[in-house]
């Protein structure tokens, strides 16, 4: 049952924790913002005309639910089962939008007259643009200068579905830049304006808020697992940047005996530049959440450095922090040059072109039917969050491979 | 009584605000902080706040973030700063310190070492701009162990409730944040910032100290009216950015002409 939200394991409601991980580090100006929010959630979480209409939504206006698809061909190729799970197919062409037609409505209900985002590879900004122009809301996303070059074509988009695009010039021009400037906006127009964040980070209730929108994917799976293949998995596999997508089909599996991978963006080597603090950062501070994150002794940030914009973010979502110290799952990561490997591998194999973040969850499959065959496991079963489409990233891919096929000859 | 409720008192007795100057340590180089702290005190601060720079600073507009920039370029790490503030007091400079910025360095010195160190550097308290109520305890009680004074943010969407419970954690002032809005920006109502001074004076029965927007002697004024100090930060942070290493003197003269501006 739905109406009444059971929270998820380890989270305590009164602090906004995920074990030790989370809470609410903002300023003052925002405390009472976040309890105005809290409350609005809770309340519109617990009554059937919410979800009726959020339902109705999610069905005829962004189509789900999305199918789950066998790979065979892929499948051969890893030596594993793969089945994914066509977030690309949601309308926008990501998971992302599950969350903002959900919040969407929330900043409705509360009767916010003014909606904004941040954005990394735009994905966000595209489905929050998008819900703002269903709902009929003016939207302004904040998008680091750097993406705004990277993924030209969702500027367009997110403008064309008329919303205000901000090119944020400070700190490393990225995603953790485009939130601090989100945060700062929010700060001064806190009374009208709704702040629609886009992956479960940020001060408690954001990780709840979205994992509970993005749990959609994971009760969905789970059912055409049981349905179409007649039984559970034996792993999760999901990218991770902020962990929206990740924490989503992960929490349809949380309570099975099922393996649950997360993958972060190695970048150039877990040595050189990367974007994967679950697997070598250090729990800190940012964005108003304790979490890992990549950081300096000094306790400064850390530039992340992912070929995707979308995981090009330095912290990660709390309950992927709290999973990780429970053990519950395994975070991995896959570099720019694997995932661009993957991109390519599953254009052609299965004729479907995945965004960048997404191919990194692809990337990981090959290692983790290895470690489950290792395990004993015959003929592995993957899952595998195919979290959005690859149009966006055509021109970086195709600058990528190009520069890789003119170093061959 | 630690030396920032002491300034606050003494100002008081002088039938003036006390005012607090912020300025954001290592900028434009960790060298020239002490003579920039100096030139405040000798400008007619009764409190200096010396920021910390922080990579990512959410509260900040333009002219911190870019001031924290600078800083962090020029190599500003919270153990320079702590020795700059060892410096000052070597130096024979007694101007209350509150050290003033975000969670995550603290953090990453640690709690207890952090709050051991600033207090045996010469710090008198502390203001973390990102711990609520709420997340404030375990930092706080470190603070107090260690001897410091604990400055907490109330803002304009805080209910009085809150504000109240807010206070009583208070030891040195309360700091009151005259619109929601980064710091930099322009005022929109000091009057109605002074007003709320005087209820939150009431509400907590702390010493309000009022910031954000505060730029020029005719604005002190207004605050000061009703408020038992003045914060001055982006103001003081911009005349650094124009005169660079030897800001010094102007900095003195521009405290000299807010201080003016804070007696009744
Ligand atoms: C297609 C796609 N997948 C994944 C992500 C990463 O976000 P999250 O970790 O919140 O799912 C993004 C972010 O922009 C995205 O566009």
């Amino acid at each position: 049952m739905r109406e009444t939200l059971s929270l998820p394991p380890g989270f305590d409601p009164v602090t906004g924790r995920f074990g030790r991980f989370g809470g609410r580090f903002v300023a003052e100006t925002l405390v009472p913002a976040l309890d105005e929010l809290t409350q609005a959630f809770f309340q519109a979480w617990s009554d059937p005309k919410f979800h009726a209409e959020l339902d109705l939504r999610l069905r005829d206006y962004v189509g789900r639910e999305t199918p789950l698809y066998h790979a065979e061909r892929l499948s051969e190729a890893v030596g594993a089962q793969v089945w994914l799970k066509r977030e690309d197919l949601a309308h926008t062409g990501a998971h992302k939008v599950n969350n903002t037609v959900g919040q969407v409505l929330l900043a409705k209900r509360m009767g916010k007259t003014r909606v904004i985002a941040e954005t990394g590879a735009g994905q966000h900004g595209v489905a929050t643009a998008t819900a703002c122009a269903l709902f009929g809301l003016p939207c302004e996303v904040f998008m680091g200068a750097e993406d705004v070059r990277r993924q030209a074509p969702n500027v367009k988009r997110m403008e064309l579905l008329g919303a205000k695009v901000h090119a944020v010039q400070s700190g490393s021009r990225t995603l953790k830049d485009a939130m601090n400037e989100a945060l700062r906006d929010w700060v001064t127009n806190v009374e009208t304006t709704y702040y629609c964040v886009g992956s479960a980070a940020g001060p408690h209730p954001y990780p709840l808020i979205v994992r509970e929108l993005q749990a959609v994917v994971g009760r969905e799976a789970r059912e055409q697992c049981l349905a179409q293949h007649g039984k559970l998995p034996d792993a999760v596999l999901a990218c991770v940047g902020g962990g929206s997508n990740a924490i989503g089909i992960f929490a349809g599996f949380l309570l099975d005996e099922v393996d649950l991978v997360g993958v972060e963006a190695a970048g150039e080597g877990l040595e050189g530049k990367h974007a994967a603090p679950l697997n070598a950062g250090k729990a800190g501070v940012l964005h108003g959440a304790l979490s890992y994150l990549l950081q300096t002794p000094d306790g400064q940030i850390g530039e992340a450095h992912s070929i995707s914009a979308g995981l090009d973010y330095p912290g990660v979502g709390p309950e992927h922090s709290y999973l990780l110290e429970k053990k519950r799952a395994r975070y991995v990561a896959a570099t720019d040059a694997e995932a661009l490997a993957a991109f390519q591998q599953l254009t052609r194999l299965e004729g479907i072109i995945p965004a960048l973040e997404s191919a990194h969850a692809v990337a990981a499959c090959g290692p983790v039917a290895e470690s489950l065959r290792a395990r004993g496991v015959t003929d592995p079963t993957l899952l595998v969050c195919l979290s959005g489409r690859g149009d966006k990233d055509l021109d970086t891919a195709l600058e990528l491979i190009g520069a890789q096929d003119g170093g061959a000859h | 009584m630690g030396r920032i409720a002491e300034a606050m008192a003494r100002a008081e007795s002088e039938d003036r605000a006390a005012l607090i100057i912020y300025l954001c340590g290592g900028d434009p180089s960790l060298a020239a902080t002490p003579a920039l702290i100096q030139a405040a005190a000798e400008g007619g601060a009764d409190i200096v706040e010396l920021g910390v720079p922080f990579s990512d600073p959410t509260a900040d507009g333009p002219a911190i973030q870019k001031a924290s920039e600078r800083a962090l370029a020029g190599g500003a790490t919270m153990a320079g700063l702590l020795a700059v503030v060892e410096q000052v007091r070597a130096a024979g400079c007694e101007v209350p310190i509150l050290l003033f910025g975000y969670y995550n360095p603290i953090l990453a010195m640690g709690e207890a070492a952090l709050c051991e160190r600033a207090a045996k550097a010469g710090v008198d308290g502390l203001l973390v701009v990102d711990l609520p109520l709420e997340e404030a305890p375990p930092l706080r009680e470190q603070s107090a162990h260690a001897g410091l004074d604990w400055v907490p943010l109330v803002a304009p969407t805080t209910g009085l409730d809150r504000a109240e419970a807010i206070g009583a954690t208070a030891t040195g002032f309360v700091y009151s944040v005259s619109m929601t809005g980064v710091t930099g920006s322009a005022a929109t109502n000091l009057a109605s910032a002074a007003d709320r001074a005087a209820e939150l004076a009431k509400a907590t029965g702390q010493r309000i100290a009022v910031g954000f927007g505060i730029r020029e002697a005719a604005d002190a004024a207004v605050v000061a009216a009703q408020a038992a100090g003045v914060v001055v930060g982006s103001a003081v942070v911009r005349t650094i950015e124009r005169e660079g290493e030897d800001a010094a003197p102007a900095v003195r003269d521009q405290v000299a002409a807010l201080a003016a501006g804070c007696r009744r």
